[in-house]
């Protein structure tokens, strides 16, 4: 495959690819496309770029990726469920100029935020708005123009394609530093060749539309709630994402029971040493010794009801076992 | 059948995994991340460092089991490390190895193997059980240069059903490491490793200075009639039965006889100084407890062997007078079995 910044025929081809992913995700999320490693990078470009000279705001629940950018980053609570609290928001806006960075749907709990008003309360006080849209995109509608955000990350994976690329869309070009010069590809704003084959896949991944998770997720949702499970993160959430504590039992526990038994679930965010973290995310929501206690169960695309019952049998399994153990 | 193998990613617990994959049992694998290594992570030769998970996650890798990484990090912080410097602000001598064992490993660890619906739990440990008539015995290692059976006195019978131990019939940890080649783990060769695990420098002083400054905080040497011999700093330096930092009262052919921890003084005797009488608290017996067993006592993990009779209340008697040290163990030996132990209270000053 040829470099798309060649003039020769192969690097025409290769360019061209490139520029009808970039398209078709364009289409997608209403924004102008720069390309990226990842979801992670994503973040860090919109934080270096549009929040330079500006303080940083962000939601207690937000993703590491966010939570690490800058280490003066002020923090903005959230309610029980992990929605933010937009009074608090429009308290903080009152300052110096800010770039806030609010994630469209929370990656342990699929709870989804106020975007639109955030947004609102943003443009009112003369602050840019990052979204970080990873969890959401390819599960709910996301379009920067609708949201009425500046700034949109999204990863490839997440969608089901291929790991190693993601994007940061934008509403209108930024007079912000890059993190990576290089080669001035992406027009200059983010350097280094492209990754083609993996873009490609991204893009196809993106254009497959999202199919209807939410009755299965409830059927998952039941059996959990049967066998002793608190579902967490209130009513409004993505379609495929339930995360459930188990009282007494701790996460990690439940997940390698899961594992064993053919059932995949995850728990807080990974840590690089593979232990299971407490999770920030129910910690800022409040829960005490249940932020410890609870797995994230995500629904593939192509979920069936069979995996469902499966899931169903092997947490009947697991809590029968354990709460054996209690008695 | 399903058994939990605790892996700290050394070659012996490597071995215990590959040797019953082998034999057909369904072996999940198991590492404890028992504190944040980011410190420790240049140390080679000390245990449960991050290098030694990730040669665990290789191992099982390589066995083809499953493997998780086990944060017990707040638990090993009060049960082991907190416990460790109090113990020495109180004038004891603790042994981090056996409260690590009864309280992170054979507790918490085999308590996630049951919930695991594992049938038992396998550690590297060089020690024996024996199924015996009234259920499962624990026995010295047959190396006995490796045997850690005195580390194991506080397993209790019902954590001893629940254990196995595949190394205990080793004839040397050659045989071990020759194992390791033959399974073709890239641990084979990898030393072994020494001290405590959580002292990074291999100084305990340097970290006790900064857990319990108090520990560290400089009072006198006196004997017992209070005469001051001279000056110290920190009776966490200093364990009951030690000869060494005593300034001119080593060359008077002192050793420390007690440590007063409230008046933060080191107290000294001549050395032959003894006792012959014992209290143990927190006794574990690995038989129904007899009135008085007669048996052979070892005091510290590298001593030898006292003969004396061991109370039901934990109070000892041995037949020639010792020097124990208030916080290490009193393991209770009958030939090669284990019979009970428990940890040396001070006595009174």
């Amino acid at each position: 495959m040829g470099n798309p910044s060649s003039v020769h025929t192969a690097g025409r081809a290769a360019r061209r690819i490139l520029e009808d992913s970039r398209d078709a995700i364009a289409r997608r999320l209403g924004g102008e496309i720069v390309f990226t490693s990842g979801g992670t990078e994503s973040d860090a470009l919109a934080i270096h770029a549009l929040g330079h000279n500006r303080r940083l705001l962000i939601g207690a629940t937000e993703h590491d990726a966010v939570r690490a950018a800058r280490a003066d980053a002020e923090i903005l609570p959230v309610d029980a469920n992990g929605v933010l609290d937009l009074t608090a928001l429009e308290t903080a806006l009152s300052g110096s100029p800010a770039l806030v960075c609010l994630m469209a749907a929370n990656n342990e709990t699929g709870t989804i935020q106020p975007v639109a008003e955030a947004a609102a309360l943003c443009r009112r006080h003369g602050a840019r708005l990052h979204v970080d849209a990873v969890q959401a995109a390819g599960r709910m509608a996301v379009d920067l123009r609708t949201l009425g955000a500046d700034s949109l990350a999204i990863s490839s994976h997440k969608l089901g394609g291929p790991a190693g690329a993601g994007a940061l869309v934008l509403a209108a070009d930024w007079d912000g530093p890059s993190l990576i010069v290089g080669g001035g590809q992406e027009r200059g704003r983010r350097g280094g060749t492209p990754a083609i084959p993996i873009i490609a896949g991204f893009a196809a991944a993106i254009a497959e539309p999202a199919p209807d998770l939410l009755p299965l997720r409830q059927v998952a949702e039941q059996a959990a709630i049967a066998c002793g499970g608190i579902v967490l993160g209130g009513d409004n959430r993505l379609a495929n994402t339930i995360c459930v504590a188990l009282p007494g039992v701790a996460a990690q526990t439940q997940l390698i029971a899961l594992d064993i038994a053919g059932i995949q679930v995850s728990a807080g965010s990974a840590c690089s040493s593979g232990k299971v973290a407490r999770s920030h995310v129910l910690e800022a929501m409040g829960l005490g010794a249940l932020a410890g206690e609870a797995i994230r169960v995500s629904l593939p695309w192509n979920a069936t009801q069979a995996d469902v019952a499966a899931f169903a049998t092997a947490y009947a399994a697991m809590t029968a076992r354990v709460t054996r153990r209690a008695a | 059948m399903r058994v939990l193998a605790a892996m700290s990613g050394g070659v012996d617990s490597s071995v215990v995994a590959g040797l019953l994959h082998q034999a057909g049992h369904e072996v999940i694998g198991a590492t404890l991340q028992l504190y944040d290594h980011g410190a420790t992570s240049a140390r080679k030769g000390a245990c449960c460092a991050g290098q030694d998970i990730h040669d665990a996650r290789r191992v099982a890798d390589r066995l083809g089991i499953a493997h998780y990484v086990i944060d017990a990090e707040a638990r090993f912080r009060s049960a082991v490390i907190d416990d460790f410097a109090d113990s020495y602000a109180a004038g004891r001598t603790p042994v981090p190895c056996v409260r690590c064992n009864q309280t992170v490993k054979f507790t918490d660890l085999m308590q996630l193997s049951a919930d695991l619906g594992c049938d038992a739990m396998a550690t590297g440990h060089y020690v024996r059980r024996v199924d015996g008539p009234d259920g499962p015995e624990l026995h010295r290692a047959v190396d006995l240069r490796r045997d850690q059976s005195w580390f194991l006195f506080a397993t209790t019978r019902a954590q001893l059903a629940r254990s196995l131990f595949p190394l205990g019939d080793m004839p040397d940890k050659d045989a071990v490491r020759a194992e390791a080649t033959r399974l073709g783990l890239e641990v084979a060769a990898k030393p072994d490793s020494q001290d405590i695990c959580f002292v990074p420098s291999g100084r305990y002083d340097t970290t006790l200075a900064t857990l319990r400054p108090d520990a560290m905080a400089p009072g006198e040497i006196v004997t017992a009639d209070g005469a001051v011999l001279g000056k110290h700093e920190g009776i966490g330096r200093y364990t009951v039965g030690q000869a060494k930092r005593l300034g001119a009262a080593s060359n008077m052919g002192q050793v420390v006889v007690a440590l007063d921890a409230p008046r933060r003084r080191v107290i000294v005797g001549p050395r032959g100084t003894g006792t012959r009488h014992l209290q143990l608290r927190d006794v574990n017996w690995l038989i129904d407890p007899p009135e008085v067993l007669r048996c052979a006592v070892k005091l510290r993990a590298r001593d030898e062997l006292h003969p004396a009779s061991v109370m039901a209340d934990g109070s000892v008697l041995l037949d020639e007078p010792a020097l124990p040290a208030p916080g290490q163990g009193c393991v209770f030996y009958q030939g090669d079995r284990i019979l009970g132990g428990g940890f040396i209270e001070a006595r009174a000053i």
